[in-house]
């Protein structure tokens, strides 16, 4: 497989605050990999420095070994990577076809674009029956939809979710996995997720790395990390031989 | 009653200008956060590129004597320039500035434009005679209707129908629309940030230029501050109608320019000169009802 993208040690400050300190990560074609860790660990901070959103101070980031540091946001994502941020950010008082297609724009060519559409609303006949509909008046799990699809109007290669089963009822976050599973067999997508919980992501992610404090405390296949009790400690920070009692939210 | 009608139509030809300064200036606020004080100075330079540069009391007509068809787009591309040049050379170096440094800038632009007309042209107001011809008057009935107002209506609502099929059907327009929502969302799309700014800047400037031309021919005189009570009014008329939304600011922009009207014709003329001071009473008065404007901009709230 070859390696997609490479995260090569970056540390991020917001001002005094160190929110990333020497992460390193890579991504390879076709992966599902996963960042976990609590609330406020770097997992947004991480995917925000890839995408162009935030610059780190040192380090460097490759996307097809080429560094993409220091560049803007929207350069970024014309050499084929996505970002959906968290919270759902789609463009409320547009409406949900205007919202496709600034996707759509991106990449230049009106029919690919039109077809692409198309397609999207032939694999989500929800958005399909809302498509005049401002953005702003999807319930949640709609508009996590119309985010997710959106990002794939652009053609990504890679794209990156932040935490896509935010504020969802479990049920929608099921919907929400199945569609991104579905759209990288079909878009040959790579995929690199956010998520705060574990259990989900064992089961779909092929690689996990877990976030906390800012750095890295672990990394491993999805199968190594199956029992849970490993990925449990590095969540938490326990010392080895601790009781790890605590429950990672579902 | 025909007197009333005729003060409707005076208040509504003004309205009409406030908000066509308005919509300009509410353009860029909502993609830039950035409340352009020079927009004013926008409508002098396009005003003062109408006659030769001296610094002679009456004005030689330079621009000013091309047809009508030349000229009009002339002067909005000779404004439209001035304004992607202040951007290139003042905001886009700003880019991640706060919206006051944004306005405090604007600002020291607004004084550079100024000085630069009052170097090359002198202080001294200077009378032109723009389409002259354009201030006969109509009768509609008992009304006399100046052509020039019914002019500046048609224009007004010419270029607000453009702009709003600009930003509803064309790409551009989109990405401009998803822009002003969430900048930083755009541009994870792949939005070119300073490509839509730059239009923002190049549609202001049009507005601009156009309004040179209506407020010239009314006014027949120039100086070099007389964009100033322009974008006074019409920053007023966006904080009415309600920052970033720009139909809030067309809206604003016919209140202000309504009510100042019928203040000067309905005042006891003692009054007749704090006249202004009415028209930002009620001001207050409409904010204090309605803090967010009279058409509050959804992104605004959303954004927190």
């Amino acid at each position: 497989m070859t390696t997609l993208l490479e995260v090569d040690r970056i540390s991020v400050r917001y001002g005094n605050l160190v929110a990333l300190r020497d992460v390193s990560l890579t991504v390879a074609e076709g992966e599902v990999v996963c960042i976990i860790g609590p609330n406020g660990a770097g997992k947004s901070t991480t995917l925000a420095a890839i995408a162009g959103g935030v610059t780190p101070f040192s380090g460097d980031i490759r996307l097809q070994g080429e560094s993409i540091l220091g560049r803007q946001p929207e350069q970024i994502a014309r050499l084929g990577l996505s970002l959906v941020p968290e919270g759902r950010h789609v463009f409320g008082t547009l409406t949900v076809e205007e919202n496709l297609k600034i996707g759509g724009f991106v990449q230049g060519d009106r029919s690919t674009a039109r077809a692409d559409l198309d397609r999207m609303f032939t694999l989500f006949p929800r958005l399909a029956e809302r498509r005049t509909m401002p953005a702003g008046r999807l319930s949640g799990g709609e508009q996590q939809m119309l985010v997710v699809a959106r990002a794939v109007m652009t053609r990504p290669r890679l794209l990156l979710v932040d935490e896509p089963s935010l504020g969802l009822a479990p049920r929608i976050v099921d919907q929400i996995y199945e569609m991104l599973l579905d759209l990288r067999q079909r878009a040959n997508l790579t995929l690199l997720i956010n998520e705060q919980s574990s259990n989900r992501i064992l089961k779909h992610a092929d690689r996990i790395y877990v976030l906390r404090g800012a750095r890295i405390q672990l990394e491993g296949t999805a199968a190594e990390l199956q029992d849970g009790e490993a990925i449990r400690s590095a969540y938490f920070g326990f010392e080895d031989g601790a009781t790890a009692k605590a429950e990672i939210p579902a | 009653m025909i007197q009333f009608i005729q003060n409707l139509i005076d208040a509504v030809a003004l309205g009409s200008i406030y908000a066509l300064v308005a919509l300009g200036v509410g353009l860029l606020f909502g993609i830039l956060r950035l409340i352009n004080f020079a927009h004013g100075d926008y409508i002098t330079i396009g005003a003062y590129a109408l006659i030769v540069p001296s610094a002679d009391v009456t004005a030689r007509l330079l621009i000013g004597d091309w047809p009508w068809p030349v000229l009009i787009p002339t002067i909005c591309l000779i404004v439209v320039i001035a304004a992607l040049l202040t951007d290139a050379a003042v905001f886009r170096p700003l880019r991640r500035a706060t919206s006051p440094t944004l306005m405090i800038a604007s600002f020291a632009v607004s004084y550079i434009i100024q000085n630069g007309v009052l170097m090359a042209y002198g202080s001294r107001p200077k009378s032109v005679d723009l389409w002259s011809g354009a201030n006969s008057q109509v009768f509609i009935g008992d009304l006399r209707v100046p052509m020039l107002q019914l002019i500046t209506l048609a224009v007004t609502l010419v270029l607000m129908v453009a702009v709003t099929l600009f930003l509803r059907r064309t790409s551009y327009g989109i990405q401009m629309r998803a822009a002003a929502e969430d900048f930083r969302m755009a541009q994870y799309l792949g939005v070119r940030g300073n490509v839509v700014i730059g239009i923002a800047f190049a549609l202001s400037g049009i507005l601009a230029g156009v309004v040179s031309l209506l407020y010239t021919t009314q006014s027949g005189s120039l100086s070099h501050v007389m964009g100033v009570p322009l974008a006074l009014f019409a920053f007023v008329a966006v904080v009415v109608g309600g920052m970033g939304s720009l139909v809030g600011a067309v809206v604003g922009g016919f209140v202000i320019g309504i009510t100042v009207t019928m203040l000067q014709a309905y005042l006891p003329p003692d009054l007749r000169a704090f006249r202004d001071a009415f028209a930002f009473a009620f001001v207050i008065l409409v904010l204090l009802v309605r803090p967010a404007g009279i058409i509050p901009s959804r992104s605004t709230f959303e954004r927190v």
